[in-house]
This record gives C-alpha cells, sequence and structure tokens, in this order.
C-alpha cells in the first residue's frame, strides 16, 4: 500500500513542480539555517571532558573584597599567587594543580634554528591524572619533581613533531628560556574546548595548542613570569615577578577534582575555614565570599558561549518556524486543490485513514527532499560561517555525521507535523459534495 | 474604491480561515525576527564603523619578542631594530610601542586625580609608546606637545614607575577634568604615588580592542613615554604611499638578518607578527562583521521564503476563484477592480499580520534585552520593518493578482 500512496504522492508533486520547489527549498533553508547556527553553538556549549566534568571544580576566593567584586558580588575568577599555594600546600582534594600560562622561547639543544614561541602552562604534577591528559610517550612527572623545581617538561604531539620528527623523544633535552629540560613526556592528540582549564587567558576557546607544560615550582624559581592574564585590584607593593607573587594581583587556575558530594561539602567547609582564618589574620577584612563550582557551572558563570552564538541559533530556529508556517499554508493549498480527487477516493470506499496515510506520505516526501537540499546548504553554511566569524570560534564549527542525519530527521519530522493540519482537513472532505459539484 | 471593497473581501475571507491565518501568522513571525535582526546590523555597523583617530593606510605593525636578551640589554636592540627599519626603502617613519588602537589586547588601569581617591575616575589604555608613535600613527595632537627622545624611559612591566609626562585623548581629560584644559594638570596612574603631568592631548584615539566590553573605556587612551623591555613590543611603521606591500615582504627577513634571537609570531590578533593596519582592523572586527552577516543572510532567507509563501497561497485563492472572478467579470467589474481585490485582500491580511507582529518584534525584544545585554529595539526599526513586509505583501500578490485579472469573463460561463 505505501508504494502506491508513493506513486500517487510523487505524481501529485509532478503535477505543480512550482509549489514543491518552493515547499522543499523553504524546508531546505529553514533546516540549514538552523543546522548551520546549531553547529556553531554545539561546538562552543560542548562539554570538554564530559565523563569527569562534574567531578572537577574550580574554587575562587574573595581576596579583593567588596570593593572588587563584579556587580552581581562575584569574586575575581582567578587566584593570587598566596592563595593558590596555601591551596596547594593544604592539598584537601583527591587531586589537584594550580596553573597559569607561560609563553617560553623554545629551542632544540644545538641546532641553528631560530628559536621560536610557543605557548604553555605551569602546572603541578596532578594536573595530568586530573585532566585525564592522554600521552603518545612517557608520562606526566612525579611529586617529587614539584618538590624539586626540577627542570623536566611534557610537551605536545605538534611540538615533538617539529622538535623530534615525531620520534619518542622521552629522555631527550629541549631548551627552554634558555635552560635544558628533559622531555618526560609527549601528549597525544589534546586540544579540549572549550578550555576549560584556563578559561581566565583565552575566554574559553583557543587556536594556539598548549606545547609546553612544565613544573609550577620550576616556573615560579626561573622567573618564568605570566603569559596570561593579570588583574589587580590594587598595584603590586613591590617591584619585579616577586612583588606580583606577593601581591592580590589575579593570574592563576587552580582546579581540584573532588569525587563525591560530600567531599564537595568538605572541601566548601575547608574554603570557608581558610578564608576565615585569613580574616582573623588581618589579611581579608570581610567574611568569606567563595565559590566552588563544577566545570560546566563554572563556564556557564564565565558565559563561555559567547551571546552572539546564541541569538544566532535563536534567530535561526524562528526562520525555521517561519518556514514550517509557510509549508503549512502551501501543502493546504495543494491538498485542498485535489478536494475532487479525495471526493472520488472516499465515495470508491477508501477510509479516512487511507487519506491520512497518503497525504502525510506526501508531506514526507517533501520533507525528505527538503532535507536533502537541507544537507546541501548546511555544507555550504558551516563552510561559509568558517571565513565569517572569528578564528577560535569557526574551527570548531564543523560537518559530521550526527549532523547530517539530525538535519534529515529535523527536515521529515517537521514537514510531517506541518502536513498534519493540511491533511485532517482533506480527510474531512465531503465526498457527495464534491461528486455533486462536478 | 478600497473602503467599499473592504466588506465583501472579509466576507471571502471568512471562507479562508486557515489559509488567512496562515499567510498572517508568517507575516507576524517575519516581522518580529526581521526588524530585531535588522537591529542587531545595524548596532554591529554602528560598531564597526567607529574610527580609530589614525591615519590607517600605508601603516604596518611588527610585533617582536627577544629570546634571551633582558632589562637593559633590550633597549640597545630596539634602537638599532629601529634604526634598521628606517633605513629600509619605502619606509617614513619607525615607531615602537606596546599597545595601539585595536590590537586586540593590552593594558588597562584606572586614573585618579588625586592620589589617595579609591575610586578611579576612569578605567583607560596604556600605550607605552615612544617619541615617534603619535607621528607615526597620524594622531592629531590638539594641545600641548609630543614626547621628547630624552623622555623615554626603557622598563620592566612589573616594576613601572610613574612617568613624568602622559599624552591623553580629549575625550579622557575632559572626563577627569570637565569644563577646565586638562593640560599641565596632574593625573596618578594605575594606583601611582607619584603624579604624572599632561602634556599633550590627542583629539582622539582609540583603545587596543574592539571588543564590547572594552565599549565604555574605548576612547581613554594614555600614551606613556615608555619603553616595556619584558613585553611584546610592536613596530609601528609608516610606509610611504604605496610601499606598504613592498615594506610588510621584507620586514620579517630584514629584521631576522639583524639579529637573529628574536621571536616575529605568525598568528593573529594579539600576538600576531607581520600586520597591516588593515588586517589589525579586519581581525578586531571579525566577529561584528560574521554577526551582520549572518543576520543579513538569514533576513534575506525569511523575506524571500515569506514572499514565496504569499504567492503561493495567493496563486491557489485564484485558481480557486476563477468562476467567481468571471462573474463579477460578466457583472461588469474591471480588470482594475479584480487587481484592486486581491491587492486589498493582501493588505488586510497583512496589516492584522503585522499588528501582532509588533506585538512579538516587542516580546523578542524584550527578552534579548533580558538574556542578552542588547538594548530595547527602537521605533523607527518597527516602523521600517512593517513598511518592508506590508510592501512585501503587496509585491508579492501583484503577479497572481494580476492574473486574476486577466481571467475572461467567460469563465463564469464554464462549469465549476
Amino acid at each position: 500500500m505505501f508504494s502506491y500512496y508513493l506513486e500517487l504522492a510523487l505524481r501529485s508533486l509532478k503535477r505543480s513542480p512550482g509549489l514543491t520547489l518552493l515547499m522543499v527549498l523553504a524546508i531546505g533553508f529553514g533546516v540549514s539555517a538552523s543546522m548551520t547556527t546549531y553547529s556553531v553553538f554545539r561546538a562552543v556549549s560542548g562539554d570538554p571532558i564530559p565523563w569527569k566534568s562534574s567531578q572537577l571544580f574550580v574554587p575562587q576566593i574573595d581576596m579583593w573584597g567588596p570593593d572588587g567584586r563584579s556587580a552581581d558580588g562575584e569574586p575575581p575568577n582567578a587566584l593570587d599567587y598566596v592563595d593558590a599555594v596555601a591551596l596547594m600546600r593544604d592539598h584537601r582534594a583527591k587531586l589537584q594543580s594550580a596553573s597559569y600560562r607561560i609563553a617560553p622561547p623554545v629551542q632544540v639543544p644545538g641546532s641553528r634554528r631560530h628559536p621560536i614561541s610557543v605557548s604553555g602552562h605551569a602546572v603541578y604534577s596532578e594536573f595530568f591524572p586530573m585532566l585525564d591528559v592522554p600521552f603518545q610517550y612517557g608520562s606526566g612527572w612525579a611529586v617529587d619533581a614539584d618538590t624539586n623545581q626540577a627542570a623536566v617538561v611534557v610537551i605536545s604531539g605538534k611540538l615533538n613533531q617539529e622538535m623530534f620528527d615525531g620520534k619518542n623523544s622521552v629522555g631527550k633535552t629541549l631548551d627552554i628560556h634558555g635552560k635544558d629540560y628533559q622531555v618526560v613526556g609527549v601528549l597525544a592528540k589534546w586540544d579540549p574546548q572549550p578550555r576549560f582549564y584556563d578559561v581566565v587567558d583565552t575566554g574559553g576557546f583557543d587556536t594556539n595548542s598548549d606545547d609546553v607544560f612544565i613544573p609550577f615550582t620550576r616556573a615560579i624559581a626561573v622567573n618564568l613570569s605570566n603569559a596570561g592574564n593579570t588583574s589587580c585590584n590594587s598595584n603590586p607593593a613591590e617591584p619585579g615577578f616577586v612583588g606580583m607573587q606577593r601581591s592580590t594581583c589575579t593570574w592563576i587556575e587552580y582546579m581540584a577534582e573532588l569525587d563525591s558530594a560530600a567531599a564537595v561539602q568538605k572541601y566548601r567547609d575547608y574554603l570557608n575555614g581558610y578564608a576565615l582564618a585569613q580574616k582573623n589574620a588581618g589579611r581579608f577584612n570581610w567574611s568569606p565570599n567563595n565559590r566552588l563550582r563544577d566545570v560546566p557551572a563554572f563556564l556557564d558563570s564565565q558565559h563561555v558561549v559567547p551571546s552572539d552564538t546564541k541569538v544566532s541559533l535563536m534567530v535561526a530556529l524562528g526562520l525555521l518556524i517561519v518556514c514550517l508556517v509557510n509549508t503549512v499554508g502551501l501543502l493546504l493549498a495543494k491538498f485542498l486543490r485535489r478536494s475532487s480527487e479525495i471526493g472520488v477516493r472516499r465515495a470508491l470506499g477508501a477510509p479516512q485513514a487511507a487519506i491520512y496515510a497518503q497525504f502525510l506520505t506526501e508531506a514526507g516526501i517533501v520533507g525528505l527532499a527538503g532535507g536533502v537540499v537541507g544537507l546541501v546548504f548546511t555544507g555550504v553554511g558551516v563552510f561559509s560561517v568558517g571565513l565569517v566569524l572569528p578564528k577560535d570560534i569557526a574551527a570548531l564549527a564543523h560537518v559530521n555525521f550526527s549532523l547530517l542525519l539530525l538535519t534529515l530527521v529535523i527536515a521529515v519530522v517537521s514537514a510531517v507535523l506541518a502536513g498534519l493540519y493540511p491533511t485532517f482537513r482533506a480527510s474531512r472532505v465531503q465526498p457527495a459534495w464534491q461528486l455533486k459539484s462536478n | 474604491m478600497l473602503v467599499l471593497q473592504i466588506k465583501p473581501v472579509l466576507a471571502a475571507l471568512k471562507r479562508h480561515k486557515a489559509g488567512t491565518l496562515l499567510i498572517g501568522l508568517q507575516i507576524a513571525l517575519t516581522l518580529a525576527i526581521v526588524c530585531n535582526a535588522l537591529f542587531i546590523i545595524q548596532q554591529r555597523l554602528t560598531h564597526l564603523s567607529r574610527t580609530t583617530g589614525i591615519v590607517e593606510s600605508d601603516l604596518l605593525t611588527v610585533g617582536s619578542e627577544w629570546t634571551s636578551a633582558s632589562g637593559a640589554a633590550v633597549e640597545p636592540l630596539v634602537h638599532a631594530d629601529l634604526q634598521t627599519l628606517r633605513e629600509l626603502p619605502g619606509v617614513q617613519d619607525v615607531g615602537v610601542s606596546y599597545g595601539y588602537p585595536l590590537r586586540g589586547g593590552g593594558w588597562n588601569s584606572g586614573v585618579t586625580i588625586k592620589p589617595d581617591a579609591k575610586q578611579p575616575v576612569a578605567v583607560t589604555w596604556r600605550f607605552f609608546a615612544d617619541d615617534h608613535v603619535l607621528t607615526v600613527l597620524g594622531a592629531k595632537l590638539i594641545a600641548g606637545r609630543n614626547f621628547r627622545a630624552d623622555e623615554i624611559r626603557a622598563m620592566d612591566s612589573h616594576n613601572l614607575a610613574a612617568p613624568a609626562q602622559l599624552i591623553i585623548t580629549k575625550a579622557l581629560a575632559e572626563k577627569v577634568y570637565p569644563n577646565q584644559s586638562a593640560l599641565g594638570k596632574p593625573l596618578y596612574i594605575g594606583g601611582a604615588t607619584a603624579p604624572s603631568t599632561i602634556i599633550g592631548i590627542m583629539d582622539h584615539l582609540q583603545g587596543g580592542s574592539a571588543s564590547s566590553w572594552s565599549d565604555a573605556i574605548s576612547d581613554y587612551v594614555v600614551l606613556e613615554p615608555k619603553l616595556l623591555t619584558d613585553k611584546s613590543n610592536a613596530y609601528l611603521i609608516r610606509t610611504r604611499p604605496g610601499q606598504l606591500g613592498a615594506v610588510a615582504n621584507v620586514a620579517r627577513d630584514t629584521l631576522f638578518k639583524a639579529n637573529r634571537l628574536r621571536i616575529i609570531p605568525n598568528g593573529e590578533g594579539e600576538g600576531g607578527g607581520v600586520r597591516s593596519f588593515a588586517q589589525v582592523r579586519e581581525q578586531a572586527y571579525k566577529n561584528d562583521r560574521g554577526m551582520a552577516i549572518i543576520m543579513s543572510a538569514i533576513c534575506a532567507v525569511l523575506l524571500i521564503i515569506t514572499a514565496a509563501g504569499i504567492v503561493g497561497l495567493t496563486s491557489f485563492w485564484v485558481s480557486q476563484r476563477r468562476r467567481q472572478i468571471g462573474v463579477r467579470r460578466a457583472l461588469g467589474a474591471t480588470r482594475h477592480d479584480i487587481l484592486g481585490y486581491f491587492l486589498t485582500e493582501n493588505f488586510l491580511i497583512s496589516l492584522a499580520g503585522v499588528l501582532t507582529g509588533i506585538v512579538l518584534a516587542l516580546g523578542l525584544s524584550l527578552w534579548l534585552v533580558a538574556h542578552f545585554e542588547t538594548r530595547r529595539l527602537p521605533l523607527p526599526f518597527l516602523l521600517i520593518g512593517v513598511a518592508l513586509l506590508l510592501l512585501l505583501g503587496q509585491a508579492a500578490t501583484l503577479a497572481p493578482a494580476l492574473r486574476a485579472s486577466r481571467v475572461s469573463p467567460v469563465e463564469a460561463t464554464r462549469a465549476a
């Protein structure tokens, strides 16, 4: 029976090619505009570490007091050196790491090539297991490297390719900032977006890869200053990088792994206790105003998803709705034009269900055709968005199988939905009236 | 004529409730989206057409960092670079600065006019510039003087002393010293305890970022006579007219030839290496331009779809009513009457649609204001949207209505 409806539908669609084309294009445009903007939205609103994001927490401490809070009472989004080091020393979470951005020059020892500037982070040893950072060769460094301020480095696969032709370079040395560092690990491809461990410096997205990771304690010891953002509520009292370390300027990111609700509560209590102790010591003269958010909540609080992306998605969904209303109207016109045909079919004994099947099949075919057109437009759309949007966001939007499937499904489902009312009207055509008037 | 036709049109529309409702709804939704999108486009275009206060053509920026030199050792290296670049054919003058308009980030500090003030009078962009920067950029000095070469101090960014002299923008001057001349007056920058004297006032200079977060401070710029020895400075190169490309091609190699212990990045934005100012501008406003393009594309598609929908449904109505049209023609209605009938019909539907649309547009605008820190939709955009959709409706109806007007009176005699 279905093949009969299919044949009827195709014949009917062929009879008015203009109207058919119009409906197909409307659905194609509507679906592809939504899918294009959705591809961008999906890229920027994704969870960068879905299996673990609810166990990773970002502590915020109010070291500036009421003067330095944002309008909604939020404390700074990064830590100053004093608090970050105190939290590391207390070591109350299962795993934790303070980190800051570095951009040292790097050169292979003995080579005559130009040194290159790379981006990286100074971190603690627990950074790697905490964030499940994947390794190609070797591993992160041991805890004693943190305490010894050891000259060890973990490099990205990309830097390994550039410096060591992609071979296992564990044990080799690399000249970083004028000193020799021993390579202990080479990362496999690791480019989480949003860059959840460094929203403060990237705003969420980064086209540059993180190519070197060295021990935090080492970076401080060799005066490798912060290459990311620094925010100060008041000027450092003392000069130099040491003055920066003693100031309340914030430039350090911090992350802690807390595996259970109880652990989270305990850590909250610890942070409160810490802030109270600072108050009692006279360092803060205000009540504790800490935050402890997991990664998704922290990304949300930092407005990582650009509002432009959200507005575009909303507007494109609006476009899809208009296209659907348009399709409802056109299908209505198309179906009711065939009232006499419906009358004949009904008079010959076709039940209402048959009319439903016939016309919904037709709507479904229009939807499928619209979906195919939409696939092409979505491809063009995602490509064009890549040209007009800033690199850090555009680089993330891409076409993949699930997006294509979604395009087709949405096109067919929305066309069938749009066909419901016209079909309902068609099924109520009175055979007697149609036959009489003919 | 119009008045006479309204009654029969309304009576006929009652028999096409669903179609009428659908077109009206489509027009309402389209209006709501289009006028908000137009407003977004206009805001972005206004944003990206702000002036920088400098002469943007024939201007090249070259970011360079030293790999091993630091502290006092940097100053002679920078001076050697400046000399090398000035000797390049096609180069008119070169300055060195940390910070320039639309760079894509930089250094912000609050300023006060008293040393112990708690809250800053304004937050500013700090450009650490030498004595050539003002003229190389082509910024207009409206009072006072430029820095002298002997006033430029080399220092570490972690150890900034308050500069003796400052040049500030007119907007900042009027903000910190309203209703009086700021020239010769003191300014305390970044919590400094020692005052700096304002020795020059520029007509205008735009801050280091085009992002919306810095809109409020984008006109507050301070030039300080300093050379930062630990930051990625940029050489600002004013080329002779038409020589920009030639200089850009050789700048990187020339600098590496002079001293290879440096890094000139390849990237865009803040960390960019060799960039013409046109590229700086393009990268700074990519977001705004992209949003304007996306919104325009969506508007265009929306209007086309809506027009096509009206054409489709009106055509259906015309074909459905051929016999009635024939009867009216046989009874003496002119072609003009038939045309008028369909145009009136569309006008009435469109009118109802835009009235609903106005409510939807304002609702959408309020929702956007509540969620995305935008401004309320101004009335002109609503009016433009209304006019646009009424015209679109009439234009889309014209072709089917003309076809209707050509229906021959003979149709009346044919069976349905």
